[in-house]
């Protein structure tokens, strides 16, 4: 039997990727350990190699095609004494039980129950108009990924105090590919490898910011950062009310947050409501590429510690971004993703997702949802929240951090002070389940929260 | 436990114990009048501060944590001898000595231990959180240890600008086992960053022994895996300690990286206030006082030069009782700081 060689995913989040090159040609022998292609993923040039032995019998997706799925066949190896015609022709695309799991990992974000949506998609979203864009800007569309990058080279250029510190982000081009190039235009002074010692290189971190530089850490993940909070809080966030205002930490904490992709426990864990607890820092944590850009420009000119919460989910998705000289956000403002009358709907990072798509399924159902996507956590803009109450009376907060404590938890208190009279209805958060990310597919898709939950929950709240 | 030190107030040989076949500190152990009336003077200023400021606290007007210097003066007055403008100091919660050193006010590091609002940080720090960008002094930490990554990174904040400054890093023994010194260690050898980390080792974590704490109690040799050179120090001698600090100062000016001073010294007083200090007798605490205190030996050396008489000692004793006399009555009289102060300095 011919066996399929088919797309690999070669990162947890990876769902689609660019086939760049075959390394061999049809007819060519290979041994299982051979590099047969290159593949270009949402994080790195991977090589791939065979598995099996044989001759390649057929390239089905030809050196530069985009796009193509994960367990799409890519080419047919012919075993021992097997000619090609034993290859039955188009058996290319589809191979469901083969790509079932793939499939529904991808789909991660989408409504329970709603399997058979073969192609997620990330989410094309279009942003309501910013405030602070001036109008008849012209658009470009980008990654959160590049935004990031280009927010932070952007940056460095204008003042020559910001330097990146952290572990892959200089030779390696980021273990996210989020420092691409950085290491080129600037040098190995200010795109600095450190070792795998968190602990150590945020304090030296702390410790160039409170003599003045600007250093932006990037932790490969905030879990990693748990080794390394000491700092942040109790050196970072604490020195300028300790010095009498004599002195602070002007730095950027950044780095992925939150669930990826079935990476199970100890690396899949929401830290907004965490840092939100700290006076004396800044959190923020975007959802678009325009407010990852406009808010890291921000962030890095900011006098204060500010930590900057990613999603390596998002890091893939495309927005639409302005195309400005100068593009900077103002830390501490909501943004109106959608203007509704009915009910009030807010989230901020990857929990943005959830409801984006809720809103959508809810308009069909005559539910005219507003939605507010809170951007950053601390200082937060419950001034925004609170005038959307007052109009709709009623409230639901979406994120995938855990429940007890939760970032909504606190909004839901907030809301009950100060907008009491206004309630319809009670305040009702949804947020990640109150258990460690489990690993199988299932289980980590019921951790999470879902389309179905916000809708359902949205409905509850307007009693539908 | 035997004791760590070799040098007695009589002797004149060499003081700075080598670690391994270093020799540093032992071609200079003589002061000159000037160097030796200043360290007197210097190390008299802090043992008062710190006398003051446990009565003060024996009577209530300081809160808190409290943590005496009593005892290693030589340390701190040594090493600022060597020191030069643009240094960075950077050490952990017991700082009052080395804000003293550094020329911070005695009025605000002493309305600071009151809670009142001329104290250096508006009495919003408290004993162990003071800091002077003025004087290079960036604290002041109460996490064991924390200090060290900071030190670091002020060392390199110097090597990314490009000056000749040099970080000089306190930590005490117990924090020598925290793991960040290590991390740090490991970074400033690699990327060469001009500090200096001043293992001040009185023996004493709190309660626990170094014996009973770490199975390398030789703290000198604690870089030897990165390839830091390390030296062991007479902590109570101040010419020993200026004369491993002018070595390993130039060392790291130099572009050499990091050095590592272990101090040999001995707090007097217990870890904090609080402390009743009974794992250790009352007999080796009075060893060390009557044998090796820092300010006899200076004060010695003065009288046998003839470079000071009686009265003149007593004169500069009297010059800094009344300082310190001055600064308690300030420290107690000044108001606390405005209630508006609670919501201030968070963010910028």
């Amino acid at each position: 039997m011919p066996v399929d060689i088919l797309m690999p995913a070669l990162s947890p989040t990876m769902e689609e990727g660019t086939l760049s090159k075959w390394i061999k040609n049809e007819g060519d022998t290979v041994k299982s350990g051979d590099v047969i292609a290159e593949i270009e993923t949402d994080k790195a040039t991977m090589e791939v190699e065979a598995v099996d032995e044989g001759v390649i019998g057929k390239i089905v997706v030809p050196a530069g095609s985009e796009g193509v799925k994960v367990n799409s066949v890519i080419a047919v190896l012919l075993q021992d004494g097997e000619s090609a015609d034993a290859m039955s022709a188009p058996k290319a695309a589809d191979k469901p039980e083969a790509a079932a799991p793939k499939v529904e990992e991808a789909e991660k974000p989408t409504e329970q129950g709603s399997a058979s949506a073969p192609v997620p998609a990330a989410p094309k979203t279009e942003v309501a108009a910013d405030p602070d864009v001036p109008e008849g800007t012209e658009m470009v569309s980008m990654t959160v990924r590049e935004a990031l990058r280009d927010a932070m080279a952007e940056e460095m250029r204008r003042d020559g105090d910001v330097f990146i510190m952290g572990e892959e982000v200089a030779e390696y081009q980021g273990a996210y590919k989020i420092t691409q190039g950085l290491l080129q235009e600037f040098g190995d002074k200010r795109v600095i490898d450190t070792p795998i010692t968190e602990h150590g290189f945020t304090g030296i971190g702390v410790g160039a910011a409170m003599s003045g530089l600007k250093p932006i850490v990037e932790f490969m993940t905030f879990n990693f950062a748990m080794q390394a909070i000491d700092h942040i809080v109790n050196s970072a966030a604490k020195t300028l009310y300790m010095s009498g205002g004599q002195m602070g930490a002007p730095i950027v904490f950044r780095g992925p947050s939150g669930a990826a992709a079935r990476v199970g426990a100890q690396h899949s864990q929401c830290y907004a409501a965490w840092y939100s607890h700290i006076p004396g820092l800044k959190v923020v944590m975007p959802y678009t590429a325009a407010d990852a850009k406009g808010l890291l420009k921000a962030a890095i000119r900011d006098p204060n510690p500010v930590i900057f919460l990613e999603n390596e989910i998002l890091y893939g998705h495309s927005f639409e971004v302005p195309k400005l000289d100068d593009f900077v956000l103002p830390i501490g403002k909501a943004r109106i993703h959608r203007q509704g009358k009915d009910v009030t709907l807010v989230s901020f990072g990857i929990g943005m997702t959830y409801a984006v798509k809720a809103v959508a399924e809810l308009e069909k159902q005559g539910i005219d949802v507003e939605l507010i996507d809170l951007r950053t956590i601390r200082p937060m803009d419950l001034p925004t929240v609170i005038e959307s109450v007052k109009k709709t009376g009623r409230l639901v907060t979406v994120e995938e951090g855990f429940p007890q404590s939760s970032v909504g938890d606190y909004i839901a208190n907030r809301i009950q002070r100060e907008a009491f009279d206004y309630l319809d209805a009670p305040v009702v958060t949804i947020a990640g389940k109150d258990v460690p990310m489990p690993y199988a597919a299932n289980l980590e898709k019921l951790a999470l929260p879902n389309v179905g939950e916000v809708v359902e929950a949205v409905k509850a709240v307007c009693y539908k | 436990m035997a004791p760590r030190k070799t040098a007695s107030t009589s002797s004149r040989k060499t003081t700075a114990k080598p670690a391994r076949n270093d020799s540093i500190g032992s071609n200079s152990l003589t002061f000159t009048k000037e160097e030796e009336l200043h360290a007197y003077r210097e190390m008299l200023m802090i043992r008062r501060f710190e006398e003051k400021a446990g009565q003060l606290y024996g009577m209530g007007v300081i809160g808190g944590f409290c943590h005496l210097y009593i005892g290693q003066e030589a340390v701190v007055v040594g090493m600022q001898m060597a020191q030069k403008d643009g240094d960075q100091v950077i050490t952990s919660y017991r700082d009052h000595g080395h804000m003293i050193a550094l020329g911070m006010s005695a009025r605000g590091v002493m309305a600071e231990l009151t809670g009142r609002r001329g104290g250096l940080s508006k009495g919003k720090g408290g004993s162990m959180h003071m800091f002077s960008k003025e004087k290079g002094f960036y604290g002041g930490h109460g996490i064991v240890g924390g200090q060290v990554s900071l030190g670091t990174g002020l060392a390199f904040a110097n090597k990314y600008r490009g000056n000749d400054q040099v970080s000089v890093t306190y930590f005490g023994d117990g924090a020598a086992n925290q793991g960040q010194v290590y991390e740090s260690f490991n970074m400033a050898a690699l990327w060469k960053l001009p500090v200096v980390y001043i293992i001040e080792n009185n023996r004493y974590a709190m309660g626990t022994s170094t014996v009973r704490s770490t199975a390398q109690s030789n703290f000198s040799k604690r870089g030897e895996g990165f390839g830091i050179p390390g030296v062991q120090v007479d902590g109570m001698d101040v010419r020993a300690v200026k004369a491993a600090a002018d070595e390993a100062i130039a060392h790291c000016r130099a572009g050499k990286g990091p050095y590592i001073l272990e101090m040999l010294t001995y707090r007097y007083r217990g870890h904090s206030m609080s402390d009743p200090a009974k794992y250790r007798s009352k007999d080796e605490v009075q060893k060390m006082r009557s044998e090796h205190d820092p300010l006899e030996q200076v004060k010695a050396r003065l009288l046998e030069q003839g470079w000071a008489s009686e009265d003149d000692l007593k004169q500069i004793d009297k010059d800094v009782r009344d300082i310190v006399a001055d600064s308690a009555e300030f420290a107690q009289n000044d108001a606390e700081p405005d209630v508006s102060e609670l919501y201030t300095d968070i963010l910028l």
